[in-house]
C-alpha cells in the first residue's frame, strides 16, 4: 500500500524535525502535493489517522494537504503548459520531448506544535 | 490556551530516507559489499535474470540474494537450488523497499561472507524508484510485451537507473516493440543509461550483463 508507506516517512521526518526543535506535540502537519505525484490525498489522510494514532508526538494530529499544479516543459518549442490537461505531448508543437518541471513532489512544508 | 508554533520544513518526504542510503553505500563501500538493485514490473524476468546471472558469477564472486518480490517464497527456492545463499524480505505488504528495511536484510546476509548482494525489489516501476535502498547501482528490466513506449510512462525509474535490461527480445516478434525507438526513450530521461538487449529465457546477451556487473563488483571492492 503506497500511501501507508509514505505516511510512515513523513511521521519518521516530523519525529526528526521534532526532536531538533525540542517539540512534543504536534498539532497539525502540513504536506505540500503534487499533481501527479500518484498519492491519493484521500487515502493518505485515511493512512494518516490510523498510523498517527499509534504515535504519541503525532497522535490526533491532523495532516493537511496543499496540491500543486503539475506543469511540464517542451524541449521542441520552449514552452511550458499544465500537465493534467494535455500529458506528454506538447499543445504548442506537438513534440514529444517533454519533461515535468514540478508536480511529482511529496514535501512537509510545515508542522504546528503545542 | 497554549501558543501554537509554526515551524517551517519544506523538506521531501523521501529525503530523510536519502540520509539512511547513503550512510548505508558508506558502509557497504567500507566493508567491500557491492548492493545491486533490481527492480522491474511484475513479471518481467527479474526472477529468471538472476538466476542466469548467478550461474555464471558465483565461482568467482560471493553472492547473496535478498527477495522483496511477492512470490518470494518461489524465487528464494529457485535461488537455493543456484547453490546462492538467499534471504526473503517481508515487506508487510509494502510497495517498496527502503534503506532501513534493505539494511536489515542485509544484517541478515552478510554474516556469511558476501562481495556481491543482489536486492530483487517489489515489482513495481513507481514506489521503488522514489526510495534509495543505498544500493551501488540500480538496475531495471523492462520485458517486450510491456512496450517500448514504458520510460516514457515511468520517467523517474530509468531516470534512477544505471543500467537498463531489455528482457524477453526472443518475442519481438510478436509484439509491436521497437528496440531502437525503445532505447532512444530511455535516453531521453537518461543519457549515461547502459542498455542491453537480453533472454533471459535461453541466456542470449545476458554474459554481456554479467561481465559489466563484474566490472562494477570489482572497482568497488578493489577500491575500497
Ligand atoms: N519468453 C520469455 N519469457 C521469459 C523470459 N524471461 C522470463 N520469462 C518468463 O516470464 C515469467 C516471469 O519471470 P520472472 O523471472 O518470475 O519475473 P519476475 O516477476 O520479475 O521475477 C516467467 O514465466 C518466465 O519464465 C524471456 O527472456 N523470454
Ligand atoms: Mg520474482
Ligand atoms: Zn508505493
Ligand atoms: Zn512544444
Ligand atoms: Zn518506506
Amino acid at each position: 500500500m503506497h500511501e501507508l508507506g509514505i505516511v510512515f516517512h513523513i511521521i519518521r521526518s516530523v519525529e526528526q524535525v521534532a526532536a531538533d526543535n525540542g517539540l512534543e506535540k504536534i498539532s497539525a502537519v502540513v504536506l505540500e502535493l503534487g499533481e501527479v505525484s500518484g498519492v491519493v490525498p484521500d487515502y493518505l489522510t485515511d493512512c494518516w489517522k490510523w498510523a498517527a494514532a499509534k504515535e504519541e508526538l503525532v497522535s490526533g494530529s491532523e495532516l493537511k494537504i496543499e496540491t500543486l499544479p503539475a506543469v511540464t516543459h517542451c524541449g521542441g518549442c520552449g514552452r511550458d503548459y499544465p500537465t493534467v490537461a494535455h500529458g506528454r505531448i506538447c499543445p504548442h508543437c506537438q513534440s514529444g520531448n517533454t519533461w515535468l518541471l514540478t508536480g511529482n513532489e511529496v514535501s512537509i512544508k510545515e508542522i504546528a506544535a503545542y | 490556551m497554549n501558543q501554537v508554533r509554526i515551524i517551517e520544513v519544506k523538506q521531501s518526504v523521501f529525503a530523510d530516507n536519502d540520509r539512511r542510503a547513503a550512510q548505508l553505500r558508506r558502509e557497504l563501500k567500507e566493508k567491500g559489499i557491492f548492493l545491486l538493485n533490481l527492480m522491474s514490473a511484475p513479471g518481467s524476468g527479474k526472477t529468471t535474470t538472476l538466476t542466469r546471472t548467478v550461474e555464471l558469477l558465483k565461482d568467482e564472486i560471493k553472492i547473496g540474494v535478498m527477495e522483496a518480490d511477492i512470490d518470494s517464497d518461489v524465487d528464494a527456492r529457485a535461488m537455493a537450488a543456484a547453490g546462492v545463499k538467499s534471504i526473503q524480505l517481508y515487506t508487510g505488504g509494502m510497495c517498496h523497499l527502503d534503506a532501513d528495511m534493505t539494511r536489515q536484510g542485509l544484517d541478515e546476509l552478510i554474516d556469511g561472507d558476501v562481495e556481491l548482494a543482489i536486492l530483487e525489489n517489489v515489482g513495481n516501476l513507481v514506489c521503488p524508484a522514489e526510495f534509495d535502498t543505498g544500493a551501488v547501482k540500480n538496475a531495471a528490466i523492462l520485458s517486450v510485451p510491456e512496450g517500448d513506449d514504458k520510460p516514457l510512462k515511468y520517467p523517474l525509474m530509468f531516470q534512477v537507473c544505471d543500467v537498463v535490461l531489455i528482457n524477453k527480445i526472443d518475442v519481438t516478434p510478436y509484439f509491436d516493440f521497437d528496440l531502437e525507438r525503445c532505447t532512444e526513450y530511455i535516453r531521453m530521461r537518461n543519457p549515461d543509461a547502459k542498455v542491453i538487449p537480453i533472454c533471459a529465457k535461453t541466456g542470449e546477451g545476458v554474459e554481456e550483463w554479467a561481465g559489466w556487473l563484474r566490472q562494477q563488483v570489482r572497482e568497488w571492492v578493489t577500491f575500497s
